[in-house]
């Protein structure tokens, strides 16, 4: 029988490893790209895997102070994707 | 008067006649004359206790900590001084209404001769020797500007120069001999230094004390060997002249002089330095002035050479010596003034100061001829004027003077200064106003109106009146000695007669008229030997050593600072490598008190991916858009290493940073070229690798170092993390620090933060006023582009995450003392949010619903932490003391209220404008010809009907 504990300790583990496997992964789209476009997702990935990151660190201590760097991450993340996307579409990103 | 008000005014004063320019020429002059006139009333209600021997004192603390107060004094000598200053000023002010022609700027004109004033004022009322330095070298600042005052002549901007460069660092070396002399005292306030006249002189600093303070007083007393500067200062106008140089500028060197008299007189080697300078200024400025051609040339040498009379007299340390210098500054001020203003008189109505060119003026100026004829005389020291008496004082005094060991060099070098003193006043008097009428002036000379003439005048009335009649200046000279002489010596006794008896001072003075006479008869071959004479051109010595000093300035800077980035970079890394590496291999290295950590495969996960992305940029960053891209990555990175380090602050500091520098960066590439071009050569880039190696691996070291020791001693954060709460009254020790320990700082930053993006707003704004307006308007983009210009999709995101933002943006600024947050974190937040529009819309849609302009949004900023911390001052507590309390309104909780939260209020506001300003104005400079802003918040829009028809209009007008 497993505690729940320990149960959510295995659970974080392999989510921890998961993300960063996701990252890395990331890592390598964003090297070999081919194109802009996929690089940029790869950095869009990046953020999101991040702020999971974050989240997780967060439940693995037991403390709160981690969510309002998530919260910034969740809502402004976007927005430095939104920008490269636009730079490559029109160029000029406010017009 | 309170003798703050007294020296306050002139400086007040000074906006007002920038800011008469346009009500006239009159309304100007009679604006400046109104304020100096109030100064000079303010200063004659100190009269009655200057008269009654007491010494008014003002003093308010300013630094006392460094010994530097706003501490006045008047006494005796101050009182002279200062009544010469304001008084002549007044001649001058009124003499200047007539001089200046249409085309001067007068404003400009009395501004700085009201700087100029007030600056003298405090010198001569400072009781503090700091206080004194600054005004001395506020007199040099505003006399350069007086003597540049026409700045399209050549002569006028040299002028200017020379007498800044020489004051300058004559000033410069005074501030060493003052700072020596109040290590000696122990205190900076002149009252105190006066009353240790042994302890001073007993010092082994006194020697280099007194001759760095000379230096300061001969440079702007114009003595030899620094006599030059004052001639070429004569390319100024001639009110400007008249005042510098006879009641004011070159008084301050003699006031000094004076002033230090009680404690710096009397040795041997004062003795030494200040009579010889004294009596070799006096000779040859005598000398030199006789061979004059321009009237304005001719005088100048003769104020030298009546500036080295005066110094000779305060250097032979005698109080009788010290009452002649007196009485002289006295009659030098106001027969000098006159002159200057008769020779400004006659190059206004004959159009020439040459005086070859002049003569016969006596019948056609009969009115500037008698003013100019009695001060002349006075200068040569002819009976019944004032100049007499004095130089019979200075010939008294001369005749008991024993300099070398010599009894008689003294007294025959004071009568040849008189001798040639008395020459170029014969000769000023006999080749300008007497001889034959000539029909060729350049004009037509004759009288000029009463403005011109009257100050003069009234100048030649004290001349005469002093010299018949000196019972009247007695009291007054006798009452300014003795404040020179402190308690250093009495006041002589001696009475001031015009009629001495037949002492020897007579027989010098007799022998210096007639040697005058007979040198003016001898003129003509007297001036071809001196034509013929070679002799050293002092402007032509100056400007070789200024060249030379330039020329090996240069050569230093320009080895290490030529502008190169990469040099600059390199040179700081290695100096900065090399000075470590000296340190750790010199120092004690103490051993390790931590353990190497256990390190989890998360974060090595994470190292992997910023050392990747860290190299990928170092291959790639040709490519500039995936530099950009790979840089998003390592600040990622470098925000989740914050977290995972306990510091979410700094992680969310850090990732609102990231994303405003991306789109200010892709704002900027939109005009650069994509791809960075080889520029340098392999050898230099393999140099340059292996300095970037060379740092990388100096800073892995050190931070490895570091990380395995404690630190040497107890750090500032243990103060902070236990003074947080107590004394800022919050939890969140970063914000404490930011808005309360260091709030100083922070103000000073937000400040900066201001300046910065106001810059970038200006320098943006100059690009779209200037030639490049037409390249960037028809620029053609380097790319394909979408055709929808404001997508549907990101319009509908951004409005609906707006209040979301603004939300978050409140929180974490309200939360931001307790928890981590605060304003310059909710500035970015809503910067981003706001940014989040422009981008969406575009922006002319954002613009136009703009409430209020960054600039402002930036000073509102920075008004309101600054206010923040003047209100403390009501509380007599020092700048931006913080305070907080706690209060509780019913339906709510209790919470804080902290006037950090104001301050923080200020930085928020700040950060704000000047994130949205810069990227404003870059965005600014993107605008393309023929691009028309659409009212619409985007493109295709179902809700309006004439989406398509709009789309297809829009498309014909383009062409396309």
């Amino acid at each position: 029988m497993i505690a729940a504990a320990d149960l959510l300790n295995i659970a974080l583990m392999v989510t921890f490893v998961t993300l960063a496997l996701g990252q890395i992964l990331s890592m390598v789209r964003l090297v070999i790209g081919p194109t802009p476009a996929d690089r940029i997702l790869a950095l869009d990935t990046m953020v999101i895997n991040a702020l999971g990151l974050v989240v997780l660190l967060g439940i693995y201590q037991g403390v709160q102070i981690y969510f309002e760097v998530a919260l910034l991450i969740a809502m402004l993340g976007f927005v430095s994707t939104v920008a490269l996307a636009r730079f490559i579409l029109r160029g000029d990103i406010i017009e | 008067m309170s003798l703050f008000f007294i020296v306050a005014l002139p400086f007040l004063g000074a906006l007002l006649p920038g800011l008469m320019n346009s009500a006239g020429r009159s309304a100007t002059a009679g604006v400046t004359f109104t304020v100096t006139l109030a100064a000079f009333v303010g200063l004659l209600t100190n009269l009655p206790a200057v008269l009654a021997g007491n010494v008014v004192m003002a003093r308010v603390d300013w630094m006392p900590l460094l010994g530097l107060n706003f501490s006045l004094m008047l006494d005796g000598l101050g009182f002279f001084f200062a009544l010469l200053i304001l008084g002549i000023g007044l001649l001058i002010i009124a003499y200047a209404r007539h001089y200046l022609s249409r085309d001067d700027n007068m404003g400009q004109f009395f501004t700085y001769l009201l700087l100029f004033q007030g600056a003298m004022v405090g010198i001569v009322m400072s009781d503090n020797i700091l206080l004194l330095l600054v005004f001395w070298e506020l007199t040099s600042l505003s006399s350069f500007l007086l003597i540049g005052y026409w700045k399209h002549l050549p002569e006028g901007r040299q002028g200017a120069r020379m007498a800044l460069t020489v004051t300058g660092m004559g000033g410069l070396a005074m501030i060493g001999g003052m700072l020596m002399l109040g290590q000696i005292v122990g205190s900076y306030d002149l009252s105190v230094i006066l009353q240790n006249r042994e302890l001073i002189q007993a010092d082994p600093l006194y020697v280099p004390a007194l001759v760095l303070i000379l230096l300061g007083a001969f440079t702007k007393s114009a003595q030899f060997p620094f006599h030059f500067w004052l001639p070429h200062a004569m390319a100024a106008p001639t009110p400007v002249s008249a005042y510098l140089h006879s009641a004011t500028m070159v008084k301050a060197g003699i006031f000094l002089m004076a002033r230090m008299w009680p404690v710096l007189s009397g040795t041997p080697e004062w003795f030494m330095i200040v009579t010889t300078a004294g009596l070799i200024t006096m000779v040859l400025g005598a000398v030199i002035a006789l061979f004059k051609h321009d009237l304005k040339a001719l005088l100048a040498f003769s104020t030298v050479s009546h500036l080295g009379l005066i110094t000779m007299l305060l250097g032979t340390g005698t109080a009788f010596g010290a009452m002649a210098a007196v009485f002289h500054i006295l009659n030098h001020a106001t027969f000098k003034a006159a002159l200057f203003m008769s020779a400004g008189i006659i190059d206004h109505e004959a159009h020439t100061r040459d005086i070859r060119r002049l003569g016969g003026l006596r019948r056609l100026m009969p009115i500037t001829f008698v003013i100019a004829s009695l001060a002349a005389l006075s200068m040569a020291g002819i009976p019944l004027l004032n100049g007499f008496l004095s130089k019979e004082m200075m010939l008294e005094e001369a005749y008991h003077t024993v300099l070398f060991g010599s009894p008689l060099l003294v007294p025959v070098l004071a009568t040849v200064g008189s001798l040639f003193s008395a020459a170029y006043c014969f000769r000023l008097i006999g080749h300008v106003f007497f001889g034959p009428v000539r029909d060729d002036y350049p004009a037509k000379p004759h009288d000029p109106n009463t403005g011109l003439w009257l100050p003069p005048a009234l100048l030649v009335v004290l001349v005469v009146a002093i010299g018949v009649a000196p019972f009247l200046a007695e009291p007054f000279v006798k009452l300014v000695t003795a404040s020179v002489l402190g308690d250093a010596a009495a006041v002589p006794t001696a009475y001031f007669k015009i009629w001495h008896g037949l002492v020897p001072a007579l027989y010098m003075s007799l022998i210096a008229i007639a040697g005058g006479l007979l040198m003016l008869a001898l003129f003509k071959p007297a001036l071809f030997v001196w034509d013929k004479a070679p002799r050293p051109e002092a402007k032509v010595i100056f400007e070789a050593i200024v060249e030379a000093v330039a020329k090996l300035a240069r050569a230093v800077i320009h080895a290490t600072h030529n502008g190169a980035f990469s040099r600059y970079a390199a040179i700081a890394l290695v100096v900065m490598v090399a000075v470590g590496y000296h340190a750790w291999s010199t120092g004690t290295v103490g051993p390790d008190t931590r353990t190497v950590q256990y390190a989890p495969p998360v974060f090595i996960a994470a190292w992997l991916m910023l050392a990747t992305a860290t190299a990928g940029l170092v291959i790639l960053h040709r490519n500039r858009l995936l530099s950009l891209i790979l840089i998003g990555i390592v600040g990622l990175m470098v925000s989740i290493g914050f977290v995972f380090f306990s510091a979410p602050d700094l992680a969310m500091t850090q990732f609102t940073v990231e994303v405003v520098t991306i789109i200010l960066l892709l704002l900027a590439l939109n005009f650069l070229p994509k791809t960075t071009p080889v520029e340098s050569t392999v050898l230099r880039r393999v140099r340059d690798t292996g300095v970037a190696v060379l740092g990388g691996l100096a800073t892995f070291a050190l931070s490895f170092h570091y990380l395995l020791r404690d630190a040497v001693s107890t750090p500032i954060s243990e103060f902070h993390l236990a003074n947080s709460y107590k004394g800022g009254g919050g939890t969140n020790v970063v914000n404490v620090i930011l808005v309360d320990f260091r709030g100083f700082d922070t103000y000073g930053e937000i400040i900066v933060l201001g300046i910065a993006a106001l810059l970038i707003y200006a320098m943006t704004e100059t690009l779209l006023d200037g030639p490049v307006r037409a390249r960037l308007l028809n620029r053609k983009p380097d790319q394909a582009r979408s055709g929808n210009k404001h997508p549907m999709m990101m319009v509908v995101l951004t409005r609906v995450i707006m209040p979301v933002v603004l939300m978050v943006g409140f929180y974490i600024f309200l939360r931001g003392h307790n928890e981590p947050g605060g304003g310059f974190i909710a500035g970015l937040i809503v910067s981003i949010g706001v940014v989040m529009q422009y981008m969406a819309s575009g922006f002319g849609w954002a613009s136009a619903r703009l409430r209020y302009p960054y600039h402002g949004v930036i000073g509102a900023g920075v008004l309101i932490a600054g206010l923040t911390g003047i209100g403390s001052w009501f509380f007599g507590k020092p700048f931006l003391t913080s305070d907080f309390t706690y209060v509780r309104i019913p339906p709510f909780e209790k919470f804080e209220l902290a006037t950090a939260a104001l301050f923080d209020l200020g930085v928020f506001l700040a950060v704000v404008g000047a994130v949205m300003l810069s990227l404003e104005s870059f965005s600014r400079l993107a605008r393309l010809a023929g691009y028309h802003d659409s009212d619409e918040p985007m493109d295709i829009d179902p809700l309006r009907d004439d989406t398509i028809a709009a789309g297809h209009a829009a498309a014909e007008k383009k062409g396309v």
